[in-house]
């Protein structure tokens, strides 16, 4: 059998894997765009303030994981895929064959339509590259204008924090991290990097980046002009499918799959960012685009690739971890909640925040908490082990801090 | 190093709180927690305050061993003047708030002044604030305890605090933390309420560092072993808790029962730890779930219970139907044998109730007995109990006393004064059974000589916990002495004063020392503290604090003559047991232990004893 | 035949014991907030349950891993972070279901049990033998792992 994975992220390095401790006899060629040594985009961050060397980056550590594990690397961009040939096509030309595909290409950012994106010293966050520009321009009090405050603007608000810059976030919804936490926790995390010494303009939009004495100046919508030596671009990323333009694999925000990670053609699978798969507890299907479900997608659709059966799937929950210059949040499932009883408790003076929805049969089917590290995985084991709390409901309604206890105690 | 070196000062009239360091030339003296605290109330305060005046300091103390490895280390005491007795207060309690005090970066807490409106201190990792209490003023201890842990979102949040007795002045209201370990003797918590102080809450995460982990940690096994090896540490207080000794003291006949008329207690059995573990008519479960444990202990004494669901006390309560903590030895007497009542279920109850709204079972059942007695003598009657028949042996009774004492209201008002200004208030000085108003605990004197001496002597009034002879007397515990003999008690009971000051202020249970010496403690003290420590060093500290809480008393006010008991212990002999026909022989003792003490007949340090201690 | 910890709340006092030996052995200091192992009470049932990692065969934590820093023992069975390798991105603490790794601030690292490379302390100090380092195939964790299965995506069997 002849395996191909275009992308080189966690969703193809784990199928990789998967394959091979599936199959022992199939070749398995994996495509990454992006070098040969596959990294993580978790990592950037940590790489940004200096914390890692670029190699702490990397998906794999041992230098001949690929090689051992007889997973060929091919650092190319794929141009084209045939579907019909079952093709893959280079940007170097040469054409790889396979049995099976797997499209595990990710995500790409988008740029929102201001003017001036185009601009020398505006950048995105989100490769490797990308990373090393922001360390050249983001010096000790340089001007910086992040423009989004979402997941990935948030996670590097910290690493330009510590970069000693004078940091201006600009975020077009009224709160930040809009898609992870809801106006209470949001708030919140606004708060707390104003006190960390972040200009956080919520409810703002970016109009125009020009130049002006050789320096950027970003306006915005209230009229206001922010001078910047680097603008980095955060608003937002969308599956990356363009080389599949002319094939039939059905699309919509990502690529359809079913609860065997099939696209709609033949041998073609697909997993990760780029894929839309089943929710967790709720009817829909979704595009995450968050690194414990492109695992979870590389391992399982690898699983089917090679004729492997995991029933059932159940969905991919989703979930964010974040920490945006030493306040930890983290958000499960559901937590805009589906219509059963909710419970919280604020401390906006300790930054303490726990959110908790519950279904009308008493399940818990998504969470908030903010200022809290302690066995916050306990609420993914609660929601997704679909059981009625009991009477742990009613003591949770009282206290939802009291979580992991509720946890272990219908566990134990 | 043991030590954190820091001390945290909290003026409440002023609404400041501040970090200070620990004086370490003080805690080199008398190491930590009962000691140290009750140096720094020496040196600061004016003996003679009333204990509800701002000018009385309360101390949270823990000791250097806190924290720590070794078995029982979780302990903290409330020091402070107590408002039962007027004298030194030290009360100890265990749970889980000693050690979080510790980990949050504090060796003590000291408050002083008072708050005009109710407060709550919070302390989280050294960063401490003054919060307002209003919205807990008037709420139990249990609910205090529940709603600031889930308003700070953190359900490992430790608290002390005071219930609603603590709040109205009760005056042996206690501070319970862990909704169920309580600082408890003397009115500690009446002291905290004068103060206007809700509740102490504290997280600390910082960790506790020794001056040698490895070696402490061997000591601290070695210690643990000789715990695990002893047959009342490693067998009988797991199995049966404290509880354990309501038949045997039954048996010796020094089992006081209705207000010490009697000294055995026909029903005792049904309220023992044999009681305790047998299954119940109504549903098959015995009123004991499990035991349970303090902070780092390897004994596990503590019982976990609940009440009969069918039992009157709880019925469409479900509340009080939970587990919660169970009947320890002296509860058990005071609000059973004491009162006459014979009625486990009730007994529980009353405990839980004692628990919830913080006021000492073993004051709070004594005095009743006191009451039941005048009540029964017709010195008050219905008019004053508001319609109860308080006769002994009536459960209804107690555990509506018990519900009326816990607010404050009613009849509890007057339990609330304790048995001295309760039975001096009618006219009869003689029926309360107390030292220095502290009422006694669960041994008659007339049949365990030593615990006569060992009351009278006590630095915070009666109280079995200042020298337990009943371990050499009863249990063999280090040698067997006879109850009925005075010969010799002087210099046991001194023994025992001694090293339970030490053990008290290294920051361990008492109850280690049915199975270790000081020989057992000096080496883990040592390991953990700085400077050397012998088994000499640690029993000079304890015989160092034993006098310096004795001049401050002196200073207080009190004389020769309040070492004292009542005059139905030393006039009126037993009449059933081993020691039908006893009296207390105090006045034999009491001279000889001023004496075995250094003291001048009059029970004052003389200089050469005080000199000789460093004080 | 590798061992497992096997955990009977039955026999457990909730007298911490263990969190001491854990947070001594890994921190150099007595710290249970820090420990591995942890004792939750059930104040209201009078019931005490040490709760740590079951060393999963699934491991969701080293699976979320975006850098490879949670390893095998292949000794132990125990899964392993290494210090120098983790980033402290916390993806692992929400993605192990059992809520067993946990972030610590104090060094950015983060913390869950590693058997103590096959001798654990905790087991070592607990005076009721409720925590027991023992033959794995007599454990009583097939429990958790139960709500192991329930909390998976219906990923793990062929995987």
């Amino acid at each position: 059998m002849n395996y191909v994975i275009i992308g080189a992220g966690p969703a193809g390095v784990v199928a990789a894997e998967t394959l091979r401790k599936n199959d022992p006899e199939g070749d398995i060629t994996m495509i990454s765009g992006e070098g040969a040594s596959p990294y993580s985009r978790m990592a950037i961050p940590y790489f940004l303030t200096g914390k890692i060397e670029e190699s702490g980056t990397h998906l794999r550590k041992a230098k001949d994981h690929y090689d051992s594990n007889s997973i060929k690397v091919i650092a190319e961009n794929v141009s084209k895929v045939d579907t019909k040939k079952s093709t893959v096509t280079l940007s170097n030309g040469d054409s790889v064959s396979y049995d099976k595909l797997l499209i595990a290409s990710g995500a790409t950012p988008v740029k929102p339509p201001v003017p001036g994106l185009d601009r020398v010293g505006v950048h995105h966050c989100w490769t490797l590259e990308d990373a090393h520009n922001i360390v050249k321009h983001a010096v000790k009090g340089s001007d910086v204008v992040l423009m989004g405050a979402g997941f990935i603007g948030c996670i590097i608000l910290e690493s330009l924090l510590a970069r000693g810059v004078n940091l201006t976030v600009v975020e077009a919804e009224d709160r930040m991290v809009p898609r992870m936490m809801n106006q209470i926790g949001g708030t919140m995390i606004k708060d707390w990097c104003i006190a960390k010494g972040a200009n956080v303009l919520t409810s703002t939009r970016a109009t125009s980046v020009d130049e002006a004495d050789g320096k950027l100046a970003v306006t915005v919508d209230s009229g206001d002009v922010i001078p910047a030596d680097l603008v980095v671009v955060a608003t937002g990323v969308k599956s990356n499918t363009d080389f599949l333009d002319g094939t039939d694999i059905k699309m919509e925000d990502g690529i359809l799959i079913d609860d065997h990670f099939r696209t709609n053609v033949d041998n073609v699978y697909a997993a990760g960012d780029c894929a839309k798969g089943r929710e967790f507890n709720s009817d829909g299907w979704a595009v995450h685009a968050i690194q414990p479900t492109a695992t979870e997608h590389g391992r399982i659709a690898a699983v089917n690739m090679t004729g492997g059966d995991c029933g059932q799937y159940r969905g991919s929950l989703s979930m964010n971890v974040l920490d945006t210059a030493g306040l930890v949040t983290a958000s499960f499932g559901q937590w805009e909640g589906v219509g059963g009883d909710g419970v919280e408790t604020v401390d906006k003076d300790n930054f303490r925040y726990m959110r908790l929805e519950f279904d009308k049969d008493d399940m818990l089917v998504g969470a908030l908490s903010l200022g809290r590290t302690d066995q916050v995985g306990c609420i993914r084991g609660l929601i997704q082990a679909r059981k009625p709390m009991g009477k742990w409901k009613a003591r949770l309604l009282e206290d939802p801090n009291r979580i992991a206890e509720a946890y272990v105690g219908l566990s134990q | 190093m043991a030590w954190t070196e820091k001390i945290l000062r909290v003026d409440l009239t002023k609404g400041t709180c501040t970090d200070e360091a620990l004086n370490m030339e003080w805690a080199d003296q008398y190491l930590g927690q009962r000691g140290l605290a009750t140096k720094y109330i020496v040196e600061e305060t004016d003996p003679k305050v009333d204990p509800l005046s701002p000018d009385n300091m309360m101390i949270f103390a823990t000791g250097p061993l806190t924290g720590t490895c070794t078995s029982t280390a979780g302990r903290y005491s409330v020091i402070t003047k107590g408002a039962l007795t007027g004298a030194i207060a030290c009360s100890n309690s265990g749970g889980f708030f000693g050690n979080e005090l510790k980990n949050a970066g504090y060796d003590m807490v000291i408050f002083q002044g008072a708050s005009k409106k109710p407060v709550y201190l919070m302390i989280e990792n050294g960063d401490c604030q003054l919060l307002d209490a209003a919205a807990h003023w008037g709420t139990s201890c249990w609910d205090t305890e529940e709603s600031i842990k889930a308003n700070h979102g953190d359900p490992m949040i430790r608290v002390a605090s005071i219930g609603v007795s603590g709040e109205v002045g009760v005056k042996f209201a206690c501070v319970v933390n862990d909704i169920d370990r309580a600082a408890g003797r003397s009115g500690v918590g009446t002291v905290m309420g004068s103060k206007n102080l809700k509740a102490v809450a504290v997280r600390g995460t910082l960790g506790v560092a020794v001056k040698d982990g490895d070696r402490l940690w061997e000591a601290a096994a070695a210690g643990k072993k000789v715990l695990a090896d002893n047959a009342v540490t490693g067998q009988g207080l797991p199995a049966f808790g404290t509880q354990v000794l309501m038949n045997v003291i039954n048996e010796t006949g020094a089992l006081p029962t209705r207000n010490h008329t009697g000294s055995q207690f026909e029903d005792a059995h049904a309220i023992s730890a044999e009681a305790m573990a047998e299954p119940r008519a109504s549903d098959g479960k015995p009123n004991l779930i499990t035991n349970a444990a303090c902070f780092g202990c390897t004994i596990a004494c503590q019982r976990v219970s609940s009440v009969d669901r069918t039992h009157f006390s709880v019925k469409d309560r479900p509340e009080y139907q939970k587990a919660s903590g169970g009947l320890e030895y002296e509860a058990a007497w005071a609000l059973g044998a004491a009162t006459g009542v014979n009625d486990l279920d009730a007994l529980t109850f009353a405990n839980f109730i004692c628990n919830e709204q913080g006021f000492d079972p073993i004051s709070f059942g004594a005095t009743l007995g006191a009451a039941m007695e005048m009540f029964e003598k017709g010195i008050i009657g219905t008019n004053e109990t508001g319609g109860v028949e308080l006769k002994f042996g009536n459960a209804e009774a107690l555990c509506a006393m018990a519900e009326l004492t816990g607010k404050g209201e009613g009849f509890g008002a007057e339990l609330g004064l304790g048995s001295k200004l309760l039975c001096e208030k009618y006219g009869h000085p003689e029926l309360s059974m107390s030292v220095k108003g502290q009422e006694f605990p669960a041994y008659d004197s007339r049949g365990i000589q030593g615990m006569g001496l060992t009351y009278a002597t006590s630095n915070r009034g009666a109280c079995h916990l200042r020298s337990y002879t009943v371990a050499s007397e009863v249990l063999g515990i280090p040698v067997k002495t006879d109850p009925l003999e005075t010969e010799g008690k002087a210099g046991l009971v001194m023994a025992f004063q001694d090293a339970t000051a030490a053990f008290d202020s290294a920051g361990v249970c008492i109850f280690t020392t049915f199975a270790w010496s000081a020989e057992d403690l000096a080496p883990q003290v040592d390991a953990a503290c700085r400077g050397e420590w012998s088994a000499e060093r640690l029993v000079e500290t304890g015989e160092r604090i034993w006098n310096m809480e004795r001049q401050y008393n002196n200073a207080a006010g009190f004389t020769s003559a309040d070492d004292n008991l009542p005059a139905r212990l030393t006039t009126e002999a037993a009449t059933s047991g081993p020691a039908e026909g006893k009296i207390n022989g105090l006045a034999k003792m009491l001279p000889e232990y001023y004496e075995a003490r250094g003291w001048t007949p009059d029970g004052v340090p003389t200089n050469e004893t005080a000199q000789r201690l460093g004080l | 035949m590798q061992k497992s910890l096997h955990i009977n709340p039955e026999l457990c006092t909730g007298c911490v014991q263990c969190e001491l030996a854990c947070s001594y052995d890994n921190e150099g200091v007595f710290n249970p907030s820090k420990s591995r192992i942890k004792v939750f009470k059930f104040h209201d049932e009078g019931r005490f349950v040490p709760y740590t990692c079951t060393q999963c065969s699934d491991a969701w934590c080293q699976q979320a891993c975006p850098v490879d820093a949670i390893t095998l023992d292949a000794a132990t069975g125990a899964k392993v972070v290494n210090d120098a390798t983790c980033v402290g991105c916390k993806v692992c603490t929400i993605a192990c279901p059992f809520g067993t790794v946990n972030y610590n601030a104090d060094t950015g690292k983060v913390i869950k049990c590693d058997l103590c490379g096959g001798d654990p302390e905790c087991a070592k100090a607990c005076p009721t033998d409720a925590i027991t380092f023992i033959d794995a195939n007599w454990t009583g964790l097939g429990k958790m792992r139960d709500w192991a299965m329930k909390t998976d995506a219906g990923a793990q069997a062929g995987a």
